[in-house]
């Protein structure tokens, strides 16, 4: 089966959900009309032995409605035909249907869509950003954003967890009065408790403290 | 005098008081480790949380994205000529694949793909499996450190210096070789270089064997890689690996035997297979791979028209003034030549609208360029197919179950490169 015969093939099952297909360069290029229903799609061509998803990408169409388009680059992996699926998405909506459920290797694709431009997946078990850090609050790829970058806080100390040893037994407590207290080999949970609630209570604005990234990033203009 | 500041620094009992209002069920017997991002296994910049129940893992959560240095960003402000140093920082290890991947994915678009030199195309044939050798010798290197064989590291080491020199004596430079151009090569190759690979092929071949003495039949190397992060042949389809990885776990895919480009076609060499899709088995395939390329560069050497010293003077690129630059003498000399010059320099090469996607064999698997163009110079979009970032999805799923020692084992066996996963 060739790319053209599979692309005819999805057109017959799908009817006008599926435009045409566009050959360029060799390569086969189908739309499908309604972003939803890109589960149903691709299912279907798995079946029919589309098993490899090469590559996701997305486009941002600026200035033109629908904004985006999600491009999903399939092969047969038996004969070599290869076949392109796109879709548009439509800006107010932002969300399609995860793929996820078709191809295991569609999570960190659709990840690193959400991160670049902001468009969602539902029914992606673990959408969060994946180049870019947890709590950066752009989408670098989209054509607004500006090549230099825009001034964001770099996640501080307060980004990272405490190490879950601490607070335990054997692990050195600051400022206690001597090695014993410093370093005790058995840790009463309500004495230490007491005491922290005591040194936090001293400390008063350490809780406003908490969360806050430390001094300003290194974009921000001094 | 200055104010004097009070500065407030949260001691680590007020950190462990807020321990525990966050984490209330403070695992007793579960511990989190934070492998990375700067650990010697991990072979740049990756960082894996893993949880541990004792010594095995029981979840593995790969943290990306330390190196991201919004490469496809960057594509779409210049045009794609001035891209091509961009690639050389994609896989770092094997850059004048890099360089061909790029060239051929532009070329396809262009729709002169098929009109390159024969010359060029037996070039940058050589390109890619030298850097192919070069890749795949640090990948083994590093694998056998962490493992605990040092010696195949300096061995390894010693091999690819010379492949630098190669790089070295054909561009100019030894990691940022940027050798190819849109519809050709930045030059031939000096007349002494076909002699230099001829020599660096009989010598690397007696130093890869010695490296496979050491570890081959090893038993502790053995012991250590046998039946561990098996994939099979279902599961690497399903999550898109791609190139050894692939291959190791017994998939018949290899886009310069499937979907041939240059003059690969032309040329005889096997397809290293797995059987089992274990950390041994990928092994065994980029070992194998390493002598199926000194055997194409042997066929190249033998085939490569205009011969060594090229006295013909075979062309190393497509004579079109509307793609490829002309020679400085004609620029200062001719009128034509001196306009094509201008608008190659100002505007870049004049692609037509259209979308092509092109994967190339890259020594870490399919390096593939999504190209988006609405015409002119400059990509509208340019999506980078990294085969590293795909190799690592699996991660998650491999890695729960094994042991920690085992954990730089699988990172080694995976042989990823960060540069071009972050991007």
């Amino acid at each position: 089966m060739t790319s053209l015969e599979a692309a005819k093939a999805i057109k017959d099952k799908f009817g006008d959900l599926i435009s045409e297909p566009v050959e360029f360069r060799g390569e086969i290029s189908l739309r499908i009309a309604e972003p939803q229903q890109i589960v149903e799609v691709c299912s279907f061509a798995k079946s029919m032995g589309f098993d490899y998803l090469v590559d996701i990408s997305s486009l941002d169409n600026y200035g033109d409605d629908p904004r985006w388009t999600v491009v999903y680059n399939l092969r047969a992996i038996v004969n070599g035909a290869e076949i392109r699926l796109k879709t548009d998405v439509r800006e107010e909506k932002s969300e399609l249907p995860s793929v996820i459920g078709v191809w295991r290797s569609a999570n960190w694709h659709e990840r690193e869509i959400y991160d670049m431009m902001g468009i969602r997946f539902s029914g992606h078990p673990d959408l969060r950003r994946i180049l870019m850090w947890e709590g950066y609050p752009y989408h670098p790829l989209r054509k607004d954003f500006p090549l230099a970058g825009k001034p964001t806080d770099l996640p501080g100390v307060a980004f990272t967890r405490v190490t879950p040893m601490e607070g335990g037994p054997f692990v050195t407590v600051a400022g206690g009065n001597d090695s014993i207290a410093r370093e005790p080999r058995v840790r009463v949970p309500e004495d230490d408790e007491v005491e922290l609630n005591a040194r936090v209570e001293a400390r008063g604005d350490n809780k406003a403290m908490r969360g806050q990234a430390f001094g300003p990033g290194p974009m921000e203009k001094k | 005098m200055p104010e004097v500041q009070i500065i407030d620094i949260g001691d680590s009992a007020a950190r462990a008081s807020q321990a525990a209002e966050e984490l209330p069920d403070m695992p007793g017997e579960r511990m989190v480790l934070n492998m990375g991002p700067s650990h010697p296994a991990t072979h740049g910049v990756l960082r894996i949380v893993l949880e541990l129940d004792g010594e095995v893992v029981t979840k593995a959560d790969p943290d990306v994205g330390y190196l991201h240095r919004g490469d496809e960003k960057i594509a779409e402000n210049m045009t794609y000529t001035q891209f091509i140093p961009y690639t050389d920082r994609l896989d770092y290890l094997a850059p004048l694949a890099n360089n061909v991947a790029y060239a051929l994915a532009v070329e396809k678009l262009l729709g002169v793909h098929d009109k390159l030199p024969p010359r060029c195309q037996y070039i940058r044939v050589m390109c890619c499996e030298l850097a192919r050798i070069s890749a795949h010798l640090l990948g083994l290197g590093a694998f056998a450190m962490d493992t605990g064989a040092v010696t195949v590291f300096l061995l390894t080491f010693t091999e690819r210096e010379k492949i630098y020199n190669l790089a070295e004596a054909a561009s100019g430079a030894r990691l940022t070789t940027s050798y190819t151009r849109i519809g050709g090569l930045m030059r031939d190759i000096p007349p002494t270089w076909c002699g230099q690979v001829k020599q660096f092929c009989d010598e690397f071949e007696v130093s890869l064997a010695e490296s496979e003495t050491l570890l081959t039949r090893n038993r502790i190397w053995v012991d250590r890689l046998r039946d561990l992060a098996v994939v099979s042949k279902e599961m690497a389809i399903d999550y898109g690996l791609s190139g050894p990885n692939l291959r190791g776990s017994g998939v018949d895919w290899d886009l310069r035997k499937n979907q041939p480009y240059l003059c690969y076609p032309d040329l005889e060499f096997d397809v290293a297979l797995g059987s089992v899709g274990d950390c041994y088995d990928r092994y065994l395939v980029r070992m194998e791979e390493m002598r199926q390329s000194v055997r194409i560069l042997r066929q190249c050497l033998q085939q490569i028209p205009g011969g060594w010293v090229n006295d013909a003077q075979e062309p190393v690129s497509i004579p079109d003034g509307k793609i490829t630059l002309p020679s400085k003498q004609k620029v200062l000399s001719s009128m034509e030549e001196l306009i094509h010059q201008f608008m190659l320099v100002t505007e870049g090469v004049n692609c037509p609208p259209g979308e092509i996607y092109f994967g190339h064999e890259n020594p870490k698997g399919e390096l593939g360029f999504y190209i988006h163009s609405r015409g002119g110079g400059v990509p509208y979009r340019l999506k980078i197919r990294a085969p590293s970032f795909i190799n690592l999805s699996i991660l998650g799923e491999l890695m729960p179950g094994c042991m920690i020692s085992d954990v730089p084992v699988i990172l080694g066996s995976l042989d990823f490169v960060m540069g071009e996963s972050d991007r």
